[in-house]
């Protein structure tokens, strides 16, 4: 059944089997060569990085740890605290929350927005879905001068200096009201497309709105939930412009990947940190990647094949 | 080894403590919002529900995007109205002319490059064994950050003096051809291409899943009838294939578009903006964060949202369009 569907899709007709299969697996080669080179080289002695291609030797592997031990640990001649581990652990603090809290509010409301009729519903969605668009740039001085001086019309202050600039809260936040807008459209395409009887059901049945997202949304739509996370989780874990501007960059609170970037601009640093410390950044969400990549794909066909 | 775990184990705690609380704050919430019955239940549920979000976008994006307009008609502490002078700076310096061709070069050939490779190996990935391989590698990428990503194409681009030994893949190619490789990042315009290179590679995997999707969702009976009529290769893929595809098609375009608009992370973490590499994103984190000018800082993002607005338009009408139907 699955051979005979495939002979009848579209591609089946307008290559030849033998020529997308040299052309699929060659860009296939060249797509996957950077990363390998880049773990090849990770795993290179400190004094062969420069002086031996990593091609070459993949040829006669004499291949170390020590260079990620330097960069997760320090090299031992300082604190502990030389290497990237501090940053890494910010990471994950950072990422958890930032995933969670913007996951759990965009639900509730996309919920609101599918199954509470109101007026003025959809102008709001529709202002949501705009949102969305909105560059980060366009959010970022004023955000920040929130979290550092509170909000004044003229002298008289209308809203606290929060004091969680510098602070894990700080970062959280921000990431949490970036992905709101996405976030909600998202899940709305999925929570929209609940079946109404088994909702409506419940609402003859007595149930109110809270329990009804508890007992039903919330299990019925954990698969877009779950794919959506995931995407946030990545964002967040990949970003580098929230982290710098309210992430200070000092190992309390910073990010591995802000970590990262600076990294690349000391040019003393070497060769050795930058390719264990890049491979360390990138194995979390490869690992995230590849084991759920089937949530992976779905999340982003519900944002654009609609 | 102390030190590091009293530092190090207080993350871990607040990090867990806030979600607790988090979670904590909503079923109580949920539990007190539930007894209400009668009239008020519907507007109190609306309220819990939409409310927190609702809040968190205007104080996070709506008041500080209106801020920023106000900022970008101010000076560089943003305490002093200057009318259109950071704009005029933007017309007369000649640095943001170089940064407003290179964004638009990044606008225009990034989006075109993501959307026709995508589109072409979603087609042949349609007519091969074992497509799951290849797609999954092709795919990947799209999971690394822009700065490992560039970090990655850090070593591809590595380039040493001729007569020694090339450890970059990019310059023992062009050696093993027989050419003179020379310093990548400082080879304007090359630079720039080749930067664009690394965010095509991240990003053609989302283009080539989507489309794959498309295509397969092309019904086989419309593809059938057109082969018994004799359209094979270029022919079916122009008559058939691609005018269904197409929404999808603009889609991956319009993404890449906003995309390429906001690249910052590459530009920063590859050359700094050095070399005649800068754009608008990282110009106006520079302005703002290096040189304290939230003025000009606010006024190229402006420019910034402005360049978005037409896709925001598209996007806002092919919705509604969708939505009547």
């Amino acid at each position: 059944m699955a051979k005979k569907l495939a002979e009848h899709t579209p591609g089946r007709k307008i290559f030849s089997s033998k020529i997308a299969t040299v052309v699929v697996w060659f860009v296939t080669f060249v797509w996957t060569v950077p990363t390998l080179g880049l773990l090849v080289t990770s795993f290179k002695d400190d004094k062969k990085i420069l002086g031996e291609a990593w091609w070459i030797s993949l040829l006669h592997p004499d291949f170390t740890f020590a260079n990620y031990k330097g960069v997760f640990l320090g090299d031992g001649t300082e604190s502990l605290s030389a290497g990237v581990l501090p940053y890494f652990i910010n990471s994950i603090v950072i990422t958890l929350p930032a995933t969670i809290f913007p996951i759990a509010i965009a639900t509730m409301a996309a919920y609101a927005l599918a199954w509470i009729r109101f007026r003025g519903s959809d102008f709001l969605f529709f202002s949501i879905f705009a949102l969305q668009v909105v560059p980060l740039q366009m959010a970022l001085i004023p955000l920040l001068l929130l979290f550092t001086g509170g909000a004044h019309i003229g002298s008289i202050p209308i809203f606290p200096a929060l004091g969680i600039a510098g602070d894990f809260a700080g970062i959280w936040l921000p990431h949490t009201m970036f992905a709101l807008p996405l976030a909600i459209y998202l899940l709305h395409n999925f929570i929209a497309g609940l079946p109404r009887d088994l909702m409506e059901a419940a609402y003859v049945d007595g149930a109110n709105h809270f329990t009804v997202f508890r007992r039903i949304v919330l299990p019925l739509a954990v698969p877009g939930i779950a794919s959506i996370a995931i995407f946030q989780f990545l964002w967040v874990w990949n970003d580098l412009l929230v982290a710098l501007t309210f992430a200070s960059g000092t190992e309390e609170v910073a990010p591995i990947n802000s970590k990262l970037a600076s990294l690349v601009g000391q040019y003393g640093s070497g060769y050795t940190q930058l390719s264990a410390g890049a491979f360390i950044t990138i194995a979390i969400p490869l690992i995230v990647f590849f084991s759920l990549q089937r949530y992976f794909v779905r999340g982003l066909l519900a944002g654009s094949v609609k | 080894m102390s030190e590091f775990l009293s530092t190090n184990i207080p993350k871990f705690t607040s990090a867990f403590s806030a979600i607790a609380i988090f979670f904590i704050v909503l079923g109580l919430i949920f539990t007190i919002a539930g007894r209400a019955n009668g009239k008020k239940a519907r507007p109190i549920a609306l309220v819990i529900f939409l409310a927190p979000a609702l809040l968190l976008m205007l104080a996070g994006v709506v008041i500080p995007g209106i801020r920023t307009i106000l900022f970008s008609f101010m000076n560089p502490d943003s305490n002093e109205f200057i009318g259109l002078g950071n704009y005029q700076w933007m017309l007369e310096d000649p640095n943001i002319k170089t940064i407003m061709i290179n964004t638009i070069l990044w606008i225009l050939v990034v989006p075109l490059f993501t959307a026709a490779l995508g589109l072409l190996l979603a087609v042949m990935l349609d007519r091969i064994k074992h497509e799951s391989i290849p797609k999954s590698l092709l795919f990947m990428p799209m999971a690394i950050s822009f700065v490992g990503a560039s970090i990655i194409f850090k070593f591809v681009y590595e380039y040493n003096e001729p007569g020694d030994v090339q450890i970059g893949l990019l310059s023992a190619v062009v050696e093993f051809f027989g050419l003179t490789p020379s310093d990548w990042m400082l080879s304007k315009p090359l630079n720039t291409f080749l930067l664009m290179i690394i965010y095509v590679w991240t990003q053609m995997g989302f283009g080539m899943v989507i489309l794959s999707a498309a295509i397969k969702g092309v019904p086989s009976d419309i593809v059938e009838a057109s082969a018994l009529d004799g359209a094979h290769g270029w022919r079916l893929f122009r008559n058939i294939t691609f005018p269904m595809v197409k929404g999808t098609f603009v889609v991956v375009l319009a993404t890449g578009v906003v995309g390429a608009l906001k690249v910052f992370d590459i530009v920063r973490t590859m050359t700094g903006g050095n070399f005649s590499t800068n754009v608008l994103a990282n110009e106006m984190y520079s302005q703002t964060f290096v040189q304290f000018d939230q003025g000009k800082g606010s006024a190229l993002a402006v420019v910034l949202f402005l360049l978005v607005a037409p896709i925001l338009i598209y996007n806002i009408q092919s919705l509604r369009k969708e939505r009547t139907h």
